[in-house]
């Protein structure tokens, strides 16, 4: 009786772990998984202000524009359909060019702008895993 | 002809595996024969086993050596070398070519799984004929799912024609000594723990599982958690030196898909022990065998499959998706199935109480596998939600929110449970044990917290946990004497320790950290903590297979001797990136990190500074964390070893 009470002991702890990590989880989701958008998804659906969310696009053509202090960059980002205006601070990443696709991390603010804390280029090794990095550059080449 | 002979060797190697299931299948149920033919029998088959396994991991090492040779020799008429490698690269980077890709990768995969599978047969000699028979039998099914895949899917010798005129190149992130043996080290690691699944399929068929069995197991659970941890220590520190975003963990699915299995496989770790020990925890060692390896097969996955970048990479070749996932399938919903039939008929080990070194054991399992689940939800959730049509991502916020609690509470299992006896401990004398690393956990909280305020609550209270954990950890040596301690003991008190360190260092540099950006003009001036920084010229240099532009910082510690340090930004060719090269000064109290960015019209430079104190803790204390692990396996086999000498002369 005892040996089978002991096994049952550890079953119903062995769930309870599950269950706990689920909640665990599922509670920060709630605070903490940032939302992708597209400048074209802002209006439609209105983005928190205050949590982290991912901006995703083409930095515009022309747009990019550095500050006086030198470590501040201004942009917009695009995808046809809307514009998002982006000021970040900081070294931008090695692939970060106008023309070219962009990740920003960072929160919207009020007036719609966008504040950067990181910035993810294409291809970016941050962004990448550098195994597979190397394929990437060639499905997408065959795609452009 | 030596990319043919490479593919013959492959699927040669194939046909043994598919020899050795079917023998392993004759071995398992000729232990069951009664009579006077079962031992003859028995023997002869277990023999041709042994020769079968050997030789399968002879043909596939060929193989993978037929791969190394065509990258060596730059066969330009081989698709995988003209995309993966280039005649100009040094030799080193032209050897690490053959596994720094899918195919390659996925061939030294089965190689080292072949080769274990080979050591198994040849040296494993605690186990019962019929278990060794299953074990080798399960052995040799993983492996076909594997030559399946590079047959069919992903075959590396596939030919160029007509040939390149030169190769593609290794993306240069790679070239570097750290990555070069990164993946092979992590293999080493994943397939440690497939070997510790076969075990565990061999012992639930046989229905076999008692303290032989997992003494037989648990030097490759230890050999698969050295190497995982020497990886994945390794792997951070290229992370932090090479990308030169100054961070050392950024919860990316790929570092996580690496940290599951470590996760599991220090779960595992501690279980198997007490099956060894005293005979507890069987069904859930084998349980935790089977997500051990499920766990590395997702890891391996979800990195070669492309899955996790975009869904197009998915697209892009549906073969090697659809295969993966059937291979996924197959295995985890096998040895899942297999541990549901049969689990029921795994009589009950030895019970103990609560509070005891098994209890604490336990403890740590759950506290473990419920940091696991939270890392497998935040890593795998991203994916179902993009299913669902929801793009969003999980980083470290959703990591830190909901791990650091658990890691806390798991640092206090490390530390209390060596300090208890196995089957039964009182409580009262426990908290007498406890006193000094208490004791010890209260200064350092007060210190930590005089120091930084209370803004840092969580930081503050990972050094209080570290140092009680530091004095903990090293008391299981109290009142022995230091040359008698087993080996083992050595190695627990060392990788405990490693975890207070490697905490230390992680507290440090998210605490103290200091960051400066600035614009600079050669000649200027900036300051990052106690250190002055001044641009003293901007270069260009020129490497092997590299040109770059280089800054010379004049560096100066207070009143100290000033020194230089060169950060650089890299062009590559062949394909063509840019890579910045940080430049980074070690100290006894932490790491001086620069990084030179873009240059601007008005000739300004900009420059990236970092000072983070104690941050070389975490890596160190990896290194003793794998220190440890060395320290057990190698005072475990000696023990059994000389077990076994004693039983002879018994």
């Amino acid at each position: 009786m005892r040996a089978k009470h002991q096994r049952l002991v550890l079953g119903l702890l062995a769930l309870a772990a599950i269950a706990g990590a689920a909640l665990l989880a599922l509670s920060a989701l709630k605070d903490e998984a940032a939302f992708f958008y597209a400048p074209g998804d802002v209006a439609a659906n209105p983005p928190p202000l205050d949590r982290g969310v991912r901006l995703g696009g083409m930095v515009e053509t022309g747009s990019l524009k550095r500050r006086a202090d030198g470590v501040s960059v201004a942009f917009v980002v695009t995808d046809g359909k809307a514009r998002v205006p982006v000021a970040f601070r900081g070294v931008t990443p090695d692939l970060f060019r106008e023309g070219s696709g962009v990740v920003a991390e960072g929160r919207f603010n009020r007036d719609g702008s966008f504040t950067a804390d990181n910035l993810l280029a294409k291809h970016d090794e941050r962004y990448m895993p550098p195994q597979i990095a190397g394929k990437m550059h060639k499905s997408d080449s065959i795609e452009q | 002809m030596i990319a043919e002979l490479g593919l013959a060797a492959l699927w040669l190697a194939a046909a043994f595996a598919v020899v050795q299931l079917l023998l392993a299948w004759g071995g398992a149920r000729a232990s069951g024969i009664e009579g006077e033919h079962r031992e003859a029998a028995e023997a002869e088959m277990m023999r041709a086993l042994r020769r079968v396994a050997l030789v399968q991991g002879l043909l596939a090492l060929l193989s993978f050596m037929l791969l190394i040779a065509l990258f060596v020799r730059s066969d330009m008429s081989v698709l995988l070398v003209a995309e993966n490698s280039h005649s100009l690269k040094p030799l080193m980077y032209k050897v690490a070519g053959a596994w720094g890709n899918h195919e390659g990768s996925m061939l030294l995969w089965v190689t080292v799984l072949a080769v274990a599978g080979a050591g198994v047969a040849m040296f494993e000699r605690r186990l019962a004929a019929g278990t060794l028979a299953a074990t080798l039998g399960a052995q040799a099914a993983i492996g076909l799912g594997f030559y399946a895949f590079l047959g069919f899917a992903s075959n590396p010798f596939v030919r160029l024609n007509p040939a390149a005129a030169d190769g593609q190149g290794l993306n240069p992130l790679l070239q570097d000594p750290g990555l070069a043996f990164h993946p092979p080290t992590l293999y080493l690691g994943y397939v440690g723990l497939s070997v510790a699944f076969s075990f565990a399929v061999g012992a639930l068929v046989m229905r076999d599982v008692g303290p032989a069995f997992a003494r037989a197991m648990r030097p490759w659970v230890l050999g698969a958690w050295i190497f995982l941890t020497i990886g994945i220590t390794a792997g951070s520190y290229w992370a932090y030196y090479e990308l030169g975003w100054g961070g050392w963990w950024f919860w990316d699915p790929v570092e996580n898909a690496s940290l599951m299995p470590w996760l599991a496989a220090t779960a595992l770790l501690h279980s198997v022990t007490v099956l060894a020990t005293r005979d507890g925890l069987r069904a859930w060692t084998l349980m935790l065998a089977v997500v051990a390896f499920s766990m590395s097969m997702i890891g391996t996955f979800l990195v070669r499959s492309g899955i996790l970048v975009s869904v197009h990479a998915f697209a892009v070749d549906p073969t090697r998706g659809t295969f993966i996932l059937a291979l996924l399938g197959l295995y985890i919903g096998g040895a899942l199935a297999l541990f549901g039939a049969r689990v029921g008929t795994v009589t009950q080990g030895s019970t103990f109480q609560l509070v005891s070194r098994e209890g604490a054991l336990v403890l740590n399992n759950l506290l473990l596998s419920v940091i696991l689940g939270v890392v497998f939800i935040g890593t795998l959730y991203p994916l179902v939600a993009q299913a669902a049509g929801v793009q969003l991502s999980i980083g470290a916020p959703f990591f830190n929110k909901a791990i650091a609690p658990v890691a806390l509470a798991l640092v206090a299992a490390t530390a209390i449970g060596p300090l208890l006896r196995w089957r039964r401990d009182n409580l009262n004398a426990l908290l007498g044990k406890l006193l000094w690393p208490v004791a010890a956990a209260g200064v350092a909280f007060a210190f930590a917290f005089v120091l930084t305020g209370a803004s840092h609550l969580l930081s503050v209270l990972g050094i209080a946990f570290a140092a009680g954990l530091a004095v903990a950890s090293v008391l299981p040596l109290a009142r022995r004497s230091l040359r008698r301690t087993p080996l083992h003991i050595w190695g627990m008190v060392v990788a405990h320790l490693g975890i207070a360190v490697s905490l230390g260092g992680m507290v440090a540099d998210s605490a103290f950290t200091l960051e400066r950006l600035a614009a600079v003009q050669v000649g200027d001036n900036v300051r990052v903590g106690p250190f002055q920084v001044a641009l003293a010229e901007v270069r260009p240099t020129i490497g092997p297979n590299w040109s770059a532009v280089e800054a010379r910082l004049t560096v100066r510690r207070g009143e100290g001797k000033p020194f230089d340090l060169f950060p650089q930004q890299r062009f590559f060719n062949t394909p063509p990136t840019n890579t910045s090269e940080a430049a980074i000064e070690t100290m006894l109290d932490g790491q001086l990190y620069t990084v030179l960015g873009q240059g601007d019209d008005q000739g300004r430079w900009q420059l990236r500074l970092w000072w983070k104190p104690f941050v070389t803790l975490i890596w160190l204390g990896g290194g003793l964390i794998a220190l440890g692990g060395l320290l057990a396996l190698v005072g475990r086999v000696r023990r059994e070893r000389r077990q076994a000498d004693a039983e002879i002369y018994l």
